[in-house]
């Protein structure tokens, strides 16, 4: 059943400097989204509002925030998800630092990301060189597949309790690059080697498993899973297990050992 | 229109009004719960046998193996204390148990978006906690054991009886290797071995074969937690029956 009446919209307004929570009266309306209600306190009640927004479609990844303190994308959060009888409120991601309002910079993602070696294209099979191009099997295709749904919206990064509450990021890449990273290094025709880095510069033992980033994703990747795990069981391959690292040894150059 | 401002400082513990603490004490329960009874049961020192059962705490009873053992400790070492450490360590070292007690007696983080009570952050793996490395190796020791449970199940339904034995203990048994079998086969570490590793699963007849048994691992990969749970509980079940039974606090259901 549609809720009606008034909904009490608690928002962040403030700087890096310093800021508090304000509560907004917004009138309810059947379907709405918490965008939706932000909009409308920006358009009626606080011109000067600060938010950040692309496609109001999910999948554009800009207008993450922190609904009632979860990291959601605000144009996929319904309002009837929550008790109507109390305010929501929205606060901008923690983890980044503050412009204004609900608008962060997040450029220390985009700085990472370029510091990740990009695809490097192995030698092409004697049946690609015929064809003049590459070729790959739909079961190499879908796992890496997954990774490609990433938004870049950063709530893996916001809710990671190492770059949040520590604020550790000249030690750890965060789950969004480790997804770019598993990416680039399960790609069958990429022929770089990205294991030091993963253990030393991006950090991957720094994460310890606790699944929040996977919990908050909104393309639903298993970034634990399938892009976390296995980049450390390689790592465990390369510097852990001497029975690989054996194996390594006796067959030099062979980076990708099976 | 806007209202009064409410003066409530952005960084603090969390704004989340949720459960969230719910999950962090059901594991406490659990796993704290299971830690009691089976360091109970290791010092207990009794009752891992009645009749066509053998208790998987106490499977198998290397204490014959290793006799020299006993003159180094001032208590009589139980089957379960020798045994133990490794399902232990591979419990431990279980990439979903690391989400488990890292959230829950850790509080690293308590749960998503907030604020753990340690002031200390997360320094990554190092020290003692560089063994979460080794999981493989656990790995390989938890399926030594599994071999070993299974045959007591076989044990449990007459195997050595020269005749079949249907019993509740038999069923309790069976289900107890098989959710624990689902738990071990679905681990991350072999879901890496089986084919993770590979780049490439169309690129010749090895990689083609492994890509499926690498689709079975990743099926049951897919609910490790569910499949971790119901086996530590499995197995707290079957050792409570063998346990009653011993001390004929209850009788088996026997159908054949």
């Amino acid at each position: 059943m549609a809720q009606r009446g008034n909904v009490t919209m608690r928002l962040w307004r403030g700087t890096a400097a310093g800021g508090q929570f304000v509560d907004y009266q917004v009138a309810r309306e059947e379907g709405m989204v918490v965008l939706d209600a932000v909009h409308a306190v920006q358009a009626q009640q606080a011109n000067d509002l600060s938010v950040r927004w692309n496609c109001k479609a999910g999948k554009c990844g800009s207008c993450s925030a922190e609904v009632n303190g979860y990291p959601r994308l605000m144009c996929m959060t319904r309002l009837d998800l929550f008790d109507p009888g109390e305010p929501i409120t929205v606060a901008p991601l923690k983890t980044f630092p503050l412009v204004k309002d609900l608008v962060t910079n997040v450029r220390w993602n985009f700085e990472s990301a370029k510091r990740i070696p990009p695809l490097k294209p192995g030698p092409l099979t004697a049946e690609e060189q015929r064809k003049g191009e590459f070729q790959m099997m739909q079961q190499d295709v879908d796992r890496i597949q997954e990774f490609r749904k990433c938004i870049e919206c950063f709530l893996c990064q916001d809710t990671c309790h190492v770059l949040r509450d520590a604020q550790d990021t000249d030690k750890f890449f965060g789950p969004r690059q480790m997804i770019r990273l598993a990416n680039l290094e399960m790609h069958p025709k990429d022929s770089a080697d990205r294991i030091p880095m993963i253990k030393k510069e991006a950090g991957v033992g720094m994460c310890n498993i606790t699944k929040c980033c996977t919990e908050v994703c909104p393309e639903h990747i298993r970034i634990t899973d399938n892009g976390i795990i296995p980049l450390k069981e390689r790592v465990v391959d390369r510097y852990y297990d001497p029975v690989t690292m054996l194996l390594n040894a006796l067959r030099p150059g062979n980076t990708k050992l099976r | 229109m806007a209202a009064a401002t409410q003066q409530l400082a952005w960084g603090r513990f969390t704004l989340r009004r949720d459960a969230w603490w719910l999950q962090p004490l059901l594991v406490i329960l659990g796993l704290g719960g299971f830690g009691l009874y089976s360091t109970y049961r290791v010092f207990e020192n009794a009752h891992y046998v009645a009749g066509l059962y053998q208790s998987p705490l106490g499977s198998p009873d290397l204490r014959g193996y290793v006799p020299w053992l006993q003159a180094f400790v001032p208590f009589t070492i139980s089957p379960a204390l020798l045994i133990l450490p490794f399902p232990l360590l591979f419990r431990l070292t279980c990439y979903y148990y690391r989400k488990a007690y890292y959230r829950s007696f850790f509080t690293m983080p308590p749960a998503c978006a907030v604020r753990g009570a340690s002031s200390h952050a997360y320094p990554g793996e190092r020290g003692i906690f560089l063994l979460q490395n080794l999981h493989r190796f656990f790995l390989y020791l938890a399926i030594l054991i599994l071999v070993i449970l299974w045959y007591d199940t076989a044990l449990a339904f007459g195997l050595e009886t020269g005749h079949l034995v249907v019993g509740l203990g038999g069923f309790l048994f069976l289900g107890n290797v098989i959710l624990l079998s689902g738990y071990t086969f679905g681990c991350h570490s072999l879901r890496h071995l089986v084919g993770g590793k590979l780049d490439c699963y169309s690129c010749d007849e090895g990689s083609k074969a492994r890509y499926k048994v690498w689709q079975r691992v990743s099926w049951l990969n897919t609910n490790h937690m569910g499949w971790a749970w119901a086996s530590l509980f499995s197995i707290w079940a079957v050792d409570l029956f063998v346990r009653f039974l011993d001390i004929g606090l209850i009788r088996d259901v026997r159908l054949l």
